[in-house]
C-alpha cells in the first residue's frame, strides 16, 4: 500500500475504478436500452418470456402510439380493399383500421409550447432579477435572494390547491398561459441563483469601461453583460427546459385536455389492451431528445448542477 | 430604461454629473429588474402559500361551491395530528427517505472516487451514469412498471438469473414486503448521479498539496482517506444529502407513477396521501392542513439541517 498515490493513481488502480465504473454505467443503462428496445417489438415479443434480445424490429408500436384503430369484421374489410400505406399494413395483421390520431402528437406539441415558454419567460425575467442583485446595491438582497430560494422547499402538492383553486377563478385551469406562468414561477428561483453566479463572474470593469464609453446602464447590460453571459444563460435555459418538461405533478392536477403535456399523458397510453410497445414508443420519443441533450452538452449541465448546488 | 430618455452624448455631460443621474436611476433600474420576478413569486407561491393557510382553518371543500365555508380553528390540524393513517405515511416516508439517502451516498460516493482516479475516458462514462437523472421521473416510474413485471419483466428476469428464483414468483410492485424496495431501487438509479457528481465536485475541490504532504509524511492510504478525502467533502456530501432529502420528502411523481401507493397504503407517501385528500376525497381544509404542516416540517428539518451544515462548512 505504500504506493498508493492519490493525486498519481497507478495503473492497476485506473484499470480497477475504470471497470467498475463502466460496469455501473451499462447496469445504469440497461432499463433505458430495454425500453427503447421494447418501442421496436411486437406486442407478443414485447411480452415474450423469457425477454427477447434478438427480435424482428417493427414500426407497430409506432404507429399504435399515433393512431386510434377500430376492428373491423372481415366482410368490412373486404369492402374497404387492400391497405394502401406500410402503416395501413401494419394494423391490418390485426383486423382493424386506422380511425383517426391519436392524442399522444397534440400532448407532444403542448410539451414543447410550455416547455420552451415558460424557460424563455424564465430567463428572461432571472436575467433581469439576477442582474439587479449582482449589480446594484439592492435593500435587504440576502433576504430576498433567501426567499427566492426558499420558494423551491415548497412540495407541489402542497401549493396546488389554491394555484387549483386561483386558476379555476381565473380560468387559467388547462390553458398553456397558466402553466407556463405556473413552471416560470417554479423555475425562477434556479434561473435567478444560477445567472446571478455566472453574471458575478463577469468583471465589473468591462461595464465600468462602457459606462464611461457613454453607454446608458441598459445599454451596457445588453450590449455588454449579456453577450458574456451568454454560455451561463444557454446551460440554464436547458435545466428550467428540462424541469419544465418532465413535470408531472403539476400537470397532473391542473390540466387534463387542452393543455395537457406528455407526462401525464404518456402512462394513459396503456390502456385495457396492455400495448407495452405502444407505451415504450412513447416514452422513447419523450425521453430520447434529453439523454441526446445532455450527451451534446454534458460539459455545461455537468457543471451547472453542481455548480447551482456548491454555490449556496 | 429610464436612462434611455438621459443623455447618450459622453463629451457634453461631465462625470460627476453623470453618476449622479446613474446613482438615482440604478435604484429605479434595480427595482425594474427585480419586481416581476418578486411579483410572479409571490402570485404563484406565497399568495397560494397563505392561501393554503387560511383554508386550513376551515371545511371548505373545492368541489362544493354553494356549500357554507365554516371556520373549525385548529381542528383539521388536531385530526391529522390524532389519524393513524398519515402517521402510517410519514412512517413509509421516512423508510423511502432514510434507504435512499443511505444507498445513495454510499454508491454516489464510491463512484465519485473511483471517477477521480481519472481513468481514460471517465467523463464519457459519468455522462452516461448522469442519463437517468435527467429524465422524467413520472415516465421513469411508468416504464419501471412493465420492468418489474412479474416473469416477462427485465428486472425480475436478471433477479432470477442471478439467483435462481422462478422469475414470476415474484412481484416487486405486488407485495407488501417488496414494493417499499421497489420504490428505494428505482429512485436510486435515478438520483444516484446526483451525489455523484455533488461528491465528485468536492472531491475535485481538495488541493493535490495536501495529499502530497500526507504522502511526504508516509501516511497511509487509509489514513488518508479518512483524515483528508472525508473531511473536506463532507460539506458536498451533506449539500447532496440536504437536496435529495428536500426533495424525496415531497416525493410524488415518480412513486405515484410506479405503485400509485400500492399495494394496499404501503408506499402511499406522504405527497401521495395529500393528493388523495385533496384531489380525490376532496377534503380542502383538511388537506390543506396537512400540506401546511409538512411544509413546516420540511422547512424545520432543512433550516437544521443547513445550521450543522454551516458548522461543518467553518471548521
Amino acid at each position: 500500500m505504500s504506493s498508493f498515490s492519490v493525486t498519481e493513481p497507478s495503473k492497476g488502480q485506473k484499470w480497477f475504478a475504470g471497470i467498475v465504473v463502466v460496469v455501473y454505467a451499462l447496469v445504469t443503462l440497461m432499463p433505458l436500452v430495454w425500453i427503447i428496445a421494447t418501442g421496436f417489438k411486437s406486442p407478443a415479443d414485447a411480452i415474450a418470456y423469457p425477454p427477447k434480445i434478438v427480435y424482428e424490429p417493427t414500426l407497430e408500436g409506432y404507429v399504435n402510439l399515433f393512431t386510434t384503430r377500430t376492428r373491423m369484421t372481415p366482410e368490412a374489410l373486404e369492402e374497404i380493399g387492400p391497405p394502401q400505406t406500410w402503416y395501413d399494413r401494419i394494423v391490418r395483421r390485426y383486423d382493424m383500421v386506422i380511425s383517426g390520431p391519436s392524442r399522444y402528437g397534440e400532448r407532444f406539441l403542448n410539451s414543447i409550447i410550455i416547455g420552451f415558454g415558460s424557460t424563455f419567460l424564465s430567463i428572461f425575467l432571472g436575467t433581469l432579477a439576477a442582474y439587479a442583485f449582482s449589480r446594484y446595491r439592492v435593500p435587504l438582497k440576502d433576504d430576498l435572494m433567501f426567499f427566492i430560494l426558499s420558494t423551491r422547499m415548497m412540495p407541489p402538492i402542497a401549493v396546488a390547491i389554491p394555484i387549483f383553486l386561483m386558476f379555476r377563478q381565473l380560468g387559467l385551469s388547462d390553458t398553456h398561459l397558466g402553466m407556463i406562468l405556473l413552471y416560470t414561477a417554479v423555475n425562477l428561483s434556479l434561473s435567478v441563483w444560477l445567472l446571478k453566479g455566472f453574471i458575478d463572474e463577469i468583471p465589473i470593469e468591462y461595464e465600468e469601461a462602457a459606462l464611461i464609453d457613454g453607454y446608458t446602464r441598459f445599454q451596457a447590460f445588453y450590449k455588454v453583460v449579456l453577450p458574456q453571459a451568454t454560455t451561463g444563460i444557454a446551460s440554464t435555459a436547458i435545466f428550467c427546459l428540462i424541469f419544465s418538461w418532465n413535470e408531472y405533478a403539476f400537470a397532473v392536477l391542473l390540466t387534463s385536455g387542452t393543455a395537457q403535456t406528455a407526462p401525464p399523458f404518456i402512462p394513459t397510453i396503456i390502456g385495457v389492451g396492455k400495448d407495452w410497445p405502444a407505451v415504450a414508443a412513447g416514452t422513447t420519443l419523450f425521453l430520447v431528445p434529453v439523454m441526446v441533450f445532455t450527451i451534446l452538452l454534458r460539459k455545461h449541465l455537468l457543471r451547472g448542477i453542481t455548480f447551482g448546488a456548491v454555490r449556496k | 430604461m429610464t436612462d434611455d430618455t438621459k443623455g447618450r452624448n459622453p463629451a457634453a455631460a461631465p462625470l460627476a454629473l453623470g453618476r449622479k443621474v446613474r446613482g438615482l436611476s440604478d435604484r429605479a433600474l434595480a427595482w425594474v429588474f427585480i419586481a416581476p420576478t418578486i411579483f410572479l413569486l409571490l402570485a404563484i407561491n406565497i399568495f397560494p402559500l397563505i392561501w393554503t393557510v387560511w383554508l386550513s382553518l376551515t371545511n371548505y371543500r373545492a368541489n362544493r361551491l354553494n356549500a357554507e365555508v365554516k371556520w373549525v380553528g385548529l381542528r383539521n390540524y388536531e385530526r391529522i395530528l390524532t389519524d393513524p393513517d398519515i402517521w402510517y405515511s410519514m412512517q413509509a416516508t421516512a423508510h423511502f427517505l432514510i434507504w435512499t439517502l443511505v444507498l445513495q451516498v454510499l454508491i454516489g460516493f464510491g463512484l465519485a472516487y473511483l471517477i477521480n482516479r481519472k481513468f481514460k475516458g471517465n467523463d464519457l462514462w459519468t455522462t452516461i451514469i448522469v442519463l437517468p437523472m435527467m429524465l422524467s421521473p413520472a415516465v421513469v416510474g411508468n416504464f419501471w412498471t412493465f420492468l418489474y413485471q412479474p416473469q416477462i419483466g427485465l428486472f425480475n428476469y436478471v433477479i432470477a438469473f442471478f439467483t435462481g428464483a422462478d422469475p414470476a414468483s415474484f412481484s416487486m410492485i405486488g407485495d407488501v414486503n417488496l414494493a417499499p424496495w421497489a420504490i428505494v431501487i428505482v429512485d436510486t438509479w435515478m438520483w444516484t448521479p446526483f451525489v455523484m457528481l455533488i461528491c465528485l465536485a468536492g472531491l475535485r475541490s481538495i488541493p493535490d498539496s495536501i495529499y502530497e504532504a500526507a504522502e511526504c509524511d508516509r501516511a497511509s492510504a487509509w489514513r488518508q482517506f479518512w483524515t483528508i478525502t472525508i473531511p473536506m467533502a463532507l460539506p458536498f456530501l451533506m449539500l447532496a444529502v440536504l437536496f435529495r432529502g428536500i426533495e424525496n420528502f415531497k416525493m410524488f411523481d415518480l412513486v405515484v407513477q410506479l405503485t400509485g401507493g400500492g399495494p394496499g397504503s404501503i408506499t402511499e407517501l406522504t405527497s401521495i396521501n395529500l393528493k388523495r385528500e385533496a384531489f380525490e376525497k376532496w377534503r380542502t381544509g383538511f388537506a390543506s392542513a396537512y400540506a401546511v404542516i409538512l411544509f413546516v416540517t420540511v422547512f424545520g428539518l432543512a433550516s437544521i439541517y443547513v445550521k450543522a451544515l454551516n458548522k461543518v462548512k467553518e471548521r
